[in-house]
């Protein structure tokens, strides 16, 4: 080097700046990374197999109007598609950078923790919209080839309320990544809670204690399907069943407002929680 | 950089019951290299750690130019390169777009960045694979971009924790003498090491650390001096060879002079009896014995017996 006599002039950006400087870099690195094919060889795949199978089976499900097209192609898939992109991208997002060490290549420059834990957060994020985006594209393709440039309004709006749900599911994931120095268990937490944990006990408090589970992500999660559906779900439906009906079974659907609250406070207790146990956790 | 400084007050670190670093104190100031010794678990790591917000202290202050890491953590490491264990970096980055993110979050000027990341990368001799993914590197490449990135900012304290591990023979050289090389008017440099021949050979000044605590920080020589019970080792370089009459008959009777012996044809090692006004008049007496000096320098041993005679003595 020729700084031997020479001052350093350098003036650390804003933390704004650097939170827009980790998430480019981290973006870089998820769109070169091997989950990010493997996540979109999955959706195009699954793309692909659903575009010849509608094509050659015709079903009625699908194809009898415009609406229960994509009802059936995109509501009934697209929660799992974001969990799917927000375990991919935010599971291991803070986890790795203890296990994995990169953290010590980070933290001792002049940055806040928060900067490093927003500009990964924005990272996954953005990684998993484009995900989405995939899944959009091929779901208006096919929607144009059955009913031209007539597609529903409420689909703009699922994909919005899709959009808004991806942002509590990384938070979420995000919270988890914090938690644990581990990338796998965090990945496994994050993955048995949304993919099972969550539907068990949505189900056993809904039809045993018939309570509605308002608590739950994947329960505010369900407006981003039930949008599509005209007109909306009831709040509340009971079924009866066995000799007299006798026996009851309670569902429940948020409304979307009570959808939108609950997302919402998930991504706001869930971020700032992990927040806070990201400034707090140390590599030792 | 007006007033270089890095100071541990009352610094303390507790896991539990066991106390990794007890009430540290130690003030450092101005340009200088100072080696942190000290056996395995006595705290280096835990230390340098607290100065790089990698860990919080329990109590006390770690603060860099008198600013306190832990509460004003920007302004504290904004003139700072660090180096701590081995980090690793985004596997799917390239060398130069790592080095390129440390560039831009430290906020080195645009119009020097790409300059800046070649001199760094060809400082530790890794320009073939600046343009090659992190992932693909061994560990030494990895640890060798880590100080090139630590040197990026051109920082005026630099701290360093054990920076030759990890690295083969050749690479811990050049990496000494890279440090050897940062030693300058306006820089700071603190190096942790188990290599007491390394810090004797790069280094100002020691710190020794054990169970946590400070045991001493003076200079090398004051160290070696105070604690190898007044003997001074030097090693005295020759130019040509020398035969073992002379050595027996004139250098070994000099005054302050305990013993003198060939280490090979072209090196004596020289037992002084005192500290450093000694070792300079024996200095001269040698050179007017007109037998070739070329280079007199302190036996690393020597660093040795004092490190082996403090840690042991703590235990």
């Amino acid at each position: 080097m020729n700084d031997k006599e020479t001052e350093s002039v350098n003036t650390v950006p804003a933390s704004l700046k650097q939170v827009g400087i980790t998430m480019k870099y981290t973006l870089l690195d998820y769109f070169r990374s091997r989950r990010f094919f493997i996540l979109l060889t999955i959706n195009l795949l699954v793309g692909a197999l659903s575009t010849i199978l509608v094509g050659y089976y015709r079903p009625e499900s699908y194809l009898s109007s415009p609406l229960s097209f994509y009802s059936s192609w995109w509501g009934n898939s697209v929660t799992f598609t974001i969990i799917l992109s927000a375990i991919f991208f935010g599971g291991d997002a803070i986890s790795g950078e203890f296990q994995n060490k990169t953290g010590y290549f980070g933290i001792p420059n002049p940055i806040k923790r928060s900067s490093i834990y927003i500009g990964k957060w924005l990272a996954a994020f953005l990684a998993a919209t484009a995900i989405l985006a995939v899944f959009i594209a091929i779901t208006i393709s096919n929607g144009i080839y059955y009913f031209g440039l007539n597609a529903p309004i409420e689909f703009g709006e699922s994909v919005l309320l899709a959009w808004f749900y991806l942002v509590a599911v990384i938070g979420f994931t995000f919270f988890f990544s914090s938690l644990f120095k581990s990338n796998s268990m965090s990945i496994i937490v994050t993955t048995i809670l949304f993919l099972f944990v969550f539907s068990l006990i949505q189900t056993l408090v809904s039809t045993l204690v018939k309570i509605e589970p308002w608590f739950i992500l994947t329960y505010g999660g369900q407006i981003v399907g039930n949008v599509l559906t005209v007109p909306y779900p009831p709040h509340e439906s009971v079924i009866r069943f066995g000799p007299n009906g006798a026996g009851t079974l309670t569902t429940y659907n948020a409304t979307i407002p009570e959808g939108l609250l609950i997302i919402a406070l998930y991504f706001l207790i869930t971020t700032i929680l992990g927040l806070i146990l990201f400034q707090r956790k140390e590599f030792t | 950089m007006a007033n270089l400084s890095l100071e541990a007050i009352n610094l303390t670190k507790n896991y539990g019951s066991f106390c990794a670093l007890c009430n540290l104190n130690l003030k450092i100031e101005g340009s200088r290299c100072v080696g942190f010794l000290g056996p395995n678990g006595a705290g280096k790591t835990t230390t340098l750690k607290i100065f790089t917000d990698l860990i919080r202290p329990s109590s006390g202050q770690a603060l860099i130019n008198g600013v306190n890491v832990y509460t004003h953590k920007k302004e504290a490491l904004a003139s700072v390169g660090a180096l701590i264990e081995t980090p690793e970096i985004y596997p799917a980055l390239t060398s130069r777009e790592a080095l390129m993110m440390q560039a831009e979050i430290r906020g080195v000027p645009r119009a020097e960045r790409n300059k800046r990341i070649e001199e760094a990368v060809a400082e530790v001799r890794m320009e073939e694979w600046i343009d090659k993914r992190v992932g693909k590197l061994s560990k030494g490449m990895k640890q060798r971009i880590c100080i090139a990135s630590a040197l990026l900012s051109q920082p005026a304290v630099l701290l360093l924790d054990e920076p030759t591990n990890g690295l083969d023979p050749r690479g811990m050289a050049e990496v000494r003498d890279i440090v050897k090389s940062l030693k300058t008017k306006k820089r700071l440099i603190f190096m942790s090491s188990h290599i007491l021949s390394e810090v004797s050979e790069v280094c100002d000044e020691v710190a020794m650390i054990d169970h946590g605590k400070l045991v001493v920080y003076d200079t090398i020589s004051n160290v070696e001096a105070k604690f190898s019970e007044g003997q001074n080792i030097v090693e005295v370089g020759l130019q040509h060879p020398i035969d073992d009459r002379f050595v027996n008959e004139d250098v070994a009777t000099l005054p302050n002079v305990l013993a003198a012996e060939k280490k090979d044809d072209k090196t004596l090692k020289i037992r002084l009896n005192g500290g450093l006004d000694v070792r300079e008049r024996v200095l001269s007496d040698l050179v007017r014995l007109k037998i070739g000096v070329i280079s007199y320098k302190p036996a690393s041993a020597e660093l040795e017996d004092a490190y082996l005679k403090l840690i042991k003595d703590t235990v």
